[in-house]
């Protein structure tokens, strides 16, 4: 039992099918409570839809999701303890283009979590701080760069005040000056204790960060390690290829 | 000077500043543009001094009936006279002071709502206030009853409407009433969960855009009243309002469905990841956006209504240009029809006009791109 609580996600025999390409293969997955995890592998190969998945963004066929006990069905009430609890930071970012930054921040704990407005701001204000942008509260999405906005993005899911963030993809649509000031406040994120599920191809942020490292392949977890053991010794073929592959480049 | 030279420097005049580089720039760069240029000038030369002459200089303003105007140029006199059954229609005369005052309040009511100079709470306020309150107010005061209780006296029963007042009764009741209709035509056009809403939307779309407005007012005015139970009393007013609603949200619905399809997917998964309910996501993320990049659409839907109200004289309602036109029918002013209809089309030109420009500066207001 104390096992079991102590594992915040538990995936079991997942699967999942876009019409008759099976895009997630017997997926069997669990993540620990402050656990930063990285998931790495080529275009395709099912990593974004799994963690799409823990919060429902994908809907799932056969197998079972547990996200801190409650288990993902098509129930309305099921999705929303789920999505409670799992905040999410997109390639896109997806702020709202209509909306001030402060706006952005806020507009969930007032309107889902019913918060105070100021209660709402004061915390929007302190998560800004810690993404280093307060001084952008007033301006809207369209008039900041890429890493800003990402970083806002971050910021507006902190403010759910979630135990698991997911991020799926954060650095691939930032010029490369921009990689690092969202990785820096990724990072303070892992220190602070946050469970973390990141999709990235980053391989520094992964071993500086990743308590463990998942390589996924034609929608199977090919190998999952520690990063000291899954960059220096990879076990599989097709994860020695990609990693070759990346250190090429 | 050769020929040469004299291009060289006739090519040279359009870098010069101000006005006259534009001319030349403009105008005057090739022999072709010469040639379109005073070609151009000779048609408006040959149509503008008659129009002005026939519309302004020339045209009759003093006197008071058909005697003191000749059919060379327009006769205003005969709009002066008619003036109130244009703009009232059938009203009567002694109690006009009750669509004045409707139509003063709403000018009122309407300017605390679309000026920008207000707080955006009491523009909220005001608008809620012209939204549900003032169509019964108008009403009760046009009608003089409302739910049956006599307020005003006498009666002046819808039949009696008429002119711009009817003309506005119809497109902006239809207008307010048609908007939120289309957009959760819209809304169920594009719901995934619910097929039966889904195809009831789109079979209700699909049927109003399918027939014409003729036929939509003729079946209202004509069938409907055959077709309802012995003694239900629903006036013509109301009865083609309805049909109007109908035709009209359908367009909405897919002028906003325009909108829904063009915003990112990520807006939805950005706002289900944090887990706001449907309605919620729909009013607070989605439709801001979807609405604000459909104004044009939205305005254009609007404009076309209030010019489709004209349609309702095929129903024997007297509608502004139905009032106009009617007007020449009188023995005393017979032959007068190009003034009516200048008339009436520069009363609707304005209307539509001032749509445009509002929903223009709206745009460009609730721009928040870089």
């Amino acid at each position: 039992m104390k096992e079991n609580n102590d594992k915040i996600i538990k995936i079991e025999g997942l699967n999942k099918w876009y019409g008759d390409f099976h895009v997630l293969k017997d997926i069997n997955f669990d993540v620990s409570s402050k656990e930063k995890i990285v998931i790495c592998g080529p275009s395709g190969s099912g990593k974004s839809t799994l963690i799409r998945c823990i919060n429902y963004l994908e809907s799932h066929q056969q197998g079972k999701i547990e996200v801190n006990g409650t288990i993902l069905s098509e129930n309305p009430h099921a999705i929303q303890e789920v999505r409670k609890e799992v905040g999410m930071v997109f390639q896109q970012f997806n702020l709202f283009p209509h909306l001030t930054i402060l706006q952005n921040l806020t507009l969930a704990p007032t309107w889902v979590q019913h918060s105070s407005k100021a209660e709402a701001e004061e915390r929007a204000m302190y998560f800004l701080e810690r993404v280093h942008i307060p001084e952008q509260a007033d301006k809207y999405p369209g008039q900041l760069s890429g890493g800003q906005q990402q970083r806002v993005a971050i910021a507006r899911s902190l403010c759910m005040k979630p135990k698991v963030m997911l991020f799926d993809e954060p650095t691939s649509a930032l010029d490369p000056e921009m990689i690092s000031e969202v990785l820096d406040v990724m990072i303070e994120l892992a220190e602070e204790g946050m469970t973390m599920l990141v999709v990235t191809h980053e391989m520094g942020f992964a071993r500086k960060v990743a308590d463990c490292v998942v390589f996924m392949d034609g929608g199977e977890i090919v190998e999952r390690n520690e990063p000291e053991e899954f960059f220096n010794n990879p076990q599989n073929e097709r994860t020695q290829l990609f990693l070759q592959q990346i250190i090429q480049n | 000077m050769t020929l040469q030279e004299f291009n060289h420097r006739y090519q040279n005049l359009q870098y010069r500043p101000g006005a006259v580089g534009w001319v030349f720039k403009n105008l005057l760069s090739s022999p072709f543009n010469i040639l379109l240029t005073f070609g151009a000038l000779y048609i408006l030369y040959l149509i503008i001094p008659t129009s002005l002459n026939w519309l302004i200089f020339d045209s009759y303003w003093e006197g008071e009936s058909s005697q003191d105007c000749n059919f060379d140029a327009a006769c205003w006199v005969f709009i002066k006279a008619r003036f109130n059954t244009i703009i009232y229609g059938f009203y009567p005369q002694e109690h006009l002071w009750r669509p004045n005052l409707v139509l003063l309040l709403l000018v009122i009511g309407l300017s605390f709502v679309l000026i920008d100079r207000f707080s955006n709470k009491l523009r909220l306020r005001a608008g809620m206030v012209m939204l549900f309150a003032f169509p019964f107010v108008a009403f009760a005061i046009l009608h003089g009853s409302l739910f049956g209780v006599e307020i005003f006296d006498p009666i002046v029963r819808t039949e009696q409407w008429g002119g711009l007042v009817l003309t506005l009764v119809l497109s902006l009741g239809g207008i307010v009433l048609c908007f939120p209709l289309g957009i959760l035509l819209a809304l169920g056009r594009q719901c995934k969960t619910m097929p039966v809403v889904k195809y009831v939307c789109i079979w209700f779309i699909e049927f109003w855009r399918g027939v014409p407005l003729i036929t939509v007012l003729f079946m209202a005015a004509v069938m409907l009243p055959l077709l309802l139970p012995e003694g239900t009393e629903f006036d013509k007013l109301s009865r083609a309002l309805i049909g109007i609603v109908l035709f009209e949200a359908a367009y909405i619905a897919e002028v906003v469905r325009g909108g829904l399809q063009a915003l990112p997917k990520g807006q939805y998964e950005a706002a289900d990841s944090l887990n706001f309910s449907y309605w919620k996501q729909t009013n607070l993320i989605i439709l801001p956006q979807a609405l604000k990049l459909v104004i044009p659409g939205i305005v254009n839907t609007f404009i076309a209504l209030l010019k489709d109200t004209s349609l309702v004289s095929i129903v024997g309602m007297w509608d502004l240009l139905n009032s106009a036109i009617g007007s020449t029918r009188d023995p005393n002013w017979i032959g007068y029809i190009i003034e009516a209809y200048v008339f009436a089309g520069a009363l609707y030109w304005l209307l539509c006009f001032s749509a445009s420009k509002y929903s223009q500066r709206l745009e460009k207001k609730l721009s928040t791109e870089r």
